[in-house]
This record gives C-alpha cells, structure tokens and sequence, in this order.
C-alpha cells in the first residue's frame, strides 16, 4: 500500500491529511459550545476597557505576563480564585501567555490601584525594586484608539451576541447593564466619563491636563483595563 | 536522450538562501539584545529614550520569534525545496517556464510579506496570538505565498521523472498540507470594517483590526493547537525532509531503514496533532484534553527517535566521516539535539513535572535546544552542502566551518544549561511555603535571582550569533572568493575527502 501511496501524490496528500486532521476534530470541536458560556459576574469590556486591552496588546504584556491562575495552592495565595472557563467567554483573543517573567494579572484589578499602576508604569523599579520592566513612558504621550475599540465592540456584539447595552448578571444577585454608544461620538462621551474617573486618581499633570481637554492617553485606558481584571 | 547528468535549476534556491542567512542574522540579533534585556534592563533603552518605544523586550519579542521562524526558518525550508525537490524528482526547473515564474513570485511576495510583517510588528499592530500576530491584511498575503508554495511542490511532482516520491519528498508535501490547515484555523477572524458595516456604520477605526472568531478557552484551545503543530511543520517535518536528503547526499550512505521511515513519518503524522493540549495543562480546558495532550506527548517520543535513530545509523560503519568532517558533525549533532529535545518535551508534558516547568524559562530552553542545536544546524548544514553545488565552487574554509561548529555548541550548552537552571529555581520557588503555610518569596524575589542565569544565557546565544555570521561569512566568500568549478560537483562531496 505504502508503495502505491508513493508512486500516486494526490492519494498520499489525502491520507496526509486525513492523519493530521483527526485529532483537531476529536479534540476541538465536542466542547466548543460549552467553553464559550460566560459565568456569573463576567461582563463584557467598556468601551475604555477594551481600548486599554488594546494597548496591553500593542505592547505584548502577554510576553511576560500571564493571565491564568492554576488549581495550586501556591497560585491561589499569591494571585486569587484559579481560573474558571466562563471567565475568559468575552476574551477575544485568549490572554493566557506562556511565559511568566512577571507576575500573573488574572486578577490584578483585586489587589493593585489606579496610583501603583501610574507609578508602575513611568518606573517599575520605583515601586517594585529589582522589576527588570522596562518602563512605558509613551502610554502618558500616545493617545488611546478609541475608534477602533468601538468599532469592536460593534462587531462582537453583532457577530456574537456580546450583551451591550442589557443587564448581566452579578454574583451578589444585582445585575450590571455595560454601555456601548448609538454613534462613535457618543461612545466617546461614555469613554471619556469613565477616563475622568481614572485620571482623577492619577498624579500626573500632563495627562489630567488631557483628559480635561477631552484626550484620553493610553496610559489611562490600560489602568482602566488592569482595574477591570478581578 | 543522452545519458549525461541532469543540469538543475537553482535560480529560486539561491535567492531563498540569500533570506536565509539575513533574516538568521535579524532574528538572532534581535534575540541576543532581548536575552540581555532580562538580565540588564537598562537595554531596554538602548537607542535612547526617544526610540524605547521600538527598543522594548515587549515590541521586539515578536519580531525575534517571527524573524526566526517565518524568517531564517521557513526561506531555509524553501530554499532547500527548491534544490532538493528538483533533484529527487529528476526534473529541472528551467524545463517549465510557469514553474520558473511561479517561484520568482513566490520569492518577491514573500519579501513583500515580511516587510509588511516588521513594519506592522514594530508599530505594535498584533493580534497577540504567539507565531500568528499578524493582522488579516497580512494573513491573506500569508495565504496567497503559501499557495504558490504548494503549485511548486505540486507542479514539480506533476511533471516529475521520478515516478517514486522520495522520503523527503512526504516530508515537504506534509509540511504544506499541516501548516495550511493550522494556520487557516487559526487566524479566523472577522475584520471590524465587516463588523460595523453590519452594525450600520462605517469608517470607525483602524482598518486592519480583527476580532478573533474563538473567544477565551476555545481561542487557547485552537491557539496552541496551532502553536504547538506550527513547531511540528516547521521545525520538526520540513527539517526531517532536509535531513534525509542531505545526511546520505553527504556521507554517501543509504538510508539505513525504509521501513523505520515509514512507521516514523506516518506516526508522526497521526501523533503530533494530538499533543498541543499539553500547553495547557491545569487551565480551564477539560480535564480529558490535557490528559489527551500529555499522553499523546509521550508516545511522540517514537516517531520522533525514530528518524533520529534511522539518522544515526545511516552513519553505521562511517563514523570517521563525523570526525572528519564539520558538514556531518552539524547534522549529527542535529540529530542528536532532536533526539535530546523529543524526550525533554515529553517528560515536560507530563503533568506533576508541567507544574513546575510551566510558565517558566525551562519552556524557553527546550524551545532553543531544539530550534538552535536541531533547526539551526541542520539549516546550515544543508546550505553548506548546497552551496557548493548551486554556486559551483567549493567551501572557502574548512577550518572556519569546524570553529564555528565548537562556538555554537558551546553556545547551546551554555542556553539550555542556564535556562534549566533558571527554569526550575523559579518554578519551586514559586510554589516554597514556609512552616507556616504562607509563601516563602514574593515575586521578585524569583526575578533577581535568575539575574546570573539571564546573563550566561545572553553569552550563550550571542556565542551562537557570532557562529551564525562565521557562516555567512564563509558563504559569502564561497560565492565571492572561490575559483568557479567547470561542472557541476557530483556525488562525492567536496568536504568529504
């Protein structure tokens, strides 16, 4: 057979293929509806969330930082509740990373604030001393993309149903309604309430100065993402 | 027809070299100025405050893995299809125009692509999947490349001589199949100029932007099957294609078992799909997956060992030829660097042992154990075998192909070393309780205590650098320096003499 196989290319690609395509389809596919089922208490990202996440992306934090949290107890005392499925229903795309060279954030939000976070990210040492993070001076300067988070956060919620705009429910019963703007002017309105949130927390004069002016710079959409992480 | 020797065509081939050797030299730089980013921070800002945007581990840490595997990694698996493909098939490239132009194009897009892939990568434009950044507009191009790849292996089989395809020949056409499969899986995604038109809008936003099709679990999931799979068809199938052409090509001996290929390439085949899930062992994937995924690692030891041993003893009854010359030396040292990283992969998918070794820089030196001591010789033995023979005339230096070989093993050693070392500090580290219960380290104090390991690691990798451009060095002069040889070198090895 295997001499046949060789003297006839079309069949020897087919049988190739049938022997690599098995295991994604056993593997894959029986439990993809399944994984894709939010929990309880897992909201979809704001409008400045999802730019932050946007910037935590540009600059590769997922190199060097995980976000998920093993069944250890080890992993459990330093960083939280291990991770749960649903968790991650509305992440697009997945931010586990591979590699810790700093610390986990799967739950980051719980336990660091708006303050840490600036000082963080202007001198990791000054607030972590040995972080061999380089520092992200930009975020202060460059402007977060808030277009194209909206324009997003429009795509989700018309090809997969990500509930903007109605109740979702809270573990303690309540329920919390995340907003995406009728328009991209409106949805900047919204983003720019939650940037004056942040920036109010923050020392920084030069991007208070900005979010006054109606700017928001990235370093402000990513505090807001990280704050998010619990 | 006469009987005189075929002449082949190697047009195509050199310009896949001529990649090979730049984009190596990108992608190693790139990574010796990260591995002593870890271990002195202040390089970070090497090009000043100003430019630490693009200086930054964070920016550049794609470009390192992309430079080097769609880079040096996939123009050398080109690059030796378009020399080995021709000659087991017995047929040249010059006998059909199509195939000829076919391959010029394959070579211009492809420029095309990584050019548009360091531009987009340097502005920070990444979908953040790890060996699949690239935005949809790129991805296309991807696509479009890796067709024409497949209407060259499939055109040159069309019109072969050969009716009998030969070993290397199942490797090449596997790696074309699996890495279309994987990577169109993978990079589903749905643009946001689709999206908002959708919604009724329009202009809203960067016009590159996607979405992944996968959300959460599912993306891991269809991620590391591709991410672990892509090493299969790129590091493992492709290299496996070189190695059984060039290792009896060089030493003049059959293959040792026909037989042993056939159970490994086919097993191979069947087996590697199936162990991805051992990337992620204790996440939110089900249980039954990850268990899937270790086990299946494990049996990938045999077909792995099984090209490796073929390989091995290939050279039974020859092994003066390894001490005689530094051509073999790399490609049995490939060979055993394989066998090394196909058993340490395993015993790293086995749970209680992934604990530890997960997330830390253990993970990393398995990845450079195989990719610099099995990939990267093996790469370069090929083009030194090549080289000879598409440029005719011989290798300048025997004596500098023999350093270089010593000063990159040295540089692996002291790589995977270090990062087992590193690797599994931190993972007990990370999980040390003290009497009380409580965790015995923070968080750094797992960082600066690797600072040691960081810094033998950056030696490690930049002695592997300074045999990279030996190398270069070496075909350079061969193109440039060296008498060209009347014919075509036959058989018998230059080196081997």
């Amino acid at each position: 057979m295997f001499h046949w196989l060789e003297k006839h290319p079309f069949f020897f690609a087919v049988g190739v293929f049938l022997a690599i395509s098995f295991a994604g389809l056993v593997e894959i596919l029986p439990n993809f509806a399944q994984a894709a089922r939010p929990v309880i208490g897992t909201a979809p990202y704001s409008t400045l969330e999802l730019a932050g996440r946007h910037v935590y992306i540009k600059n590769s934090c997922n190199a060097c930082h995980s976000q998920l949290v093993r069944p250890f107890k080890s992993e459990t005392d330093r960083y939280g509740h291990y991770s749960l499925s649903g968790e991650y229903a509305y992440d697009r795309p997945f931010l586990w990373g591979s590699k810790r060279t700093g610390p986990d954030l799967m739950r980051v939000g719980n336990y660091r604030t708006t303050d840490w976070h600036e000082n963080h990210m202007k001198n990791p040492a000054s607030v972590v001393p040995g972080s061999i993070m380089p520092a992200y001076r930009w975020m202060f300067t460059n402007s977060a993309d808030i277009d194209t988070a909206y324009a997003e956060q429009l795509t989700v919620a018309q090809f997969f149903s990500v509930p903007y705009n109605e109740p979702v429910p809270m573990k303690d019963g309540s329920s919390k309604v995340v907003k995406m703007g009728k328009s991209i002017a409106d949805a900047k309105a919204i983003a720019l309430e939650e940037a004056k949130v942040i920036a109010e927390d923050m020392k920084d004069q030069d991007v208070k100065d900005a979010v006054a002016r109606g700017e928001i710079p990235e370093i402000v959409a990513i505090i807001a993402y990280l704050n998010s992480l619990k | 027809m006469e009987n005189r020797p075929l002449e082949y065509d190697y047009t195509v081939a050199k310009m896949f070299m001529l990649t090979t050797i730049i984009l190596g030299i990108v992608g190693m730089l790139i990574g010796v100025i990260l591995a002593f980013q870890l271990a002195f921070p202040g390089v970070n800002t090497i090009l000043g405050e100003g430019l630490a945007e693009y200086t930054n581990f964070s920016r550049l840490r794609p470009l390192h893995t992309d430079a080097v595997i769609f880079g040096f990694t996939l123009s050398g698996i080109f690059s030796t299809w378009y020399y080995v493909g021709q000659r087991v098939l017995k047929v040249s490239m010059a006998e059909s125009k199509l195939l000829m132009g076919l391959g010029k194009v394959h070579f211009w897009l492809y420029l095309v692509v990584v050019a548009a892939v360091v531009v987009s990568l340097f502005a920070g434009v990444t979908t953040s999947k790890e060996y699949a950044e690239f935005e949809w507009p790129i991805d296309i191009a991807v696509v479009v490349v890796w067709v024409i790849f497949g209407m060259s292996i499939f055109g040159l089989i069309g019109i072969r001589r050969e009716k009998s395809l030969y070993i290397s020949i199942w490797y090449y056409i596997a790696t074309f199949l699996g890495i279309a499969m994987l990577y169109l899986f993978n990079n589903m995604e749905i643009p946001t100029i689709l999206g908002q038109s959708a919604a009724g809008e329009s202009g809203i936003g960067a016009w590159y932007h996607s979405v992944s099709m996968y959300a959460g679990t599912n993306d891991a999931l269809v991620e590391w099957w591709y991410g672990h799979n892509a090493v299969a068809f790129g590091f493992t199938v492709p290299i496996v294609a070189m190695i059984y052409y060039f290792l009896p090509k060089e030493s003049g001996q059959a293959i040792y078992s026909y037989k042993l290929s056939l159970l490994s390439f086919w097993g191979l085949m069947f087996v590697y799909l199936w162990a991805g899930g051992h990337h992620l062992l204790y996440s939110t994937v089900p249980d039954w997956m990850q268990t899937m995924g270790s086990i299946f690692s494990v049996i990938l030891i045999l077909p792995s060992w099984g090209s490796a041993i073929n390989m091995l003893l290939t050279m039974k009854g020859e092994w003066q030829q390894v001490a005689a010359s530094p051509l073999i030396k790399f490609m049995i040292l490939g060979s055993t660097f394989y066998m090394f990283s196909t058993l340490e992969g395993p015993i790293q998918a086995i749970k209680s042992v992934n604990a530890i070794a997960h997330f830390t820089d253990w993970i990393v030196g398995h990845v450079h154990d195989g990719v610099l001591g099995w990939v990267g010789f093996m790469i370069m033995a090929a083009l030194f075998h090549m080289a000879p023979r598409v440029f005719k005339r011989e290798i300048y230096s025997k004596s500098l192909m023999a350093a270089q070989f010593w000063i990159q093993t040295l540089g692996v050693v002291l790589y995977f070393t270090s990062m087992w070392i590193a690797g599994i500090t931190q993972g007990m580290m990370w999980r040390a309780h003290d009497e009380f219960g409580n965790l015995a380290y923070s968080f750094i104090d797992t960082v600066t205590v690797l600072h040691p390991y960081y810094t033998i690691r950056g030696v490690g990798g930049l002695l592997y650098l300074v045999g990279f451009l030996m190398f270069a060095y070496n075909i350079y002069k061969t193109m440039s320096a060296r008498p060209v040889e009347e014919h075509e070198l036959q058989n018998a090895s230059p080196m081997g003499a």
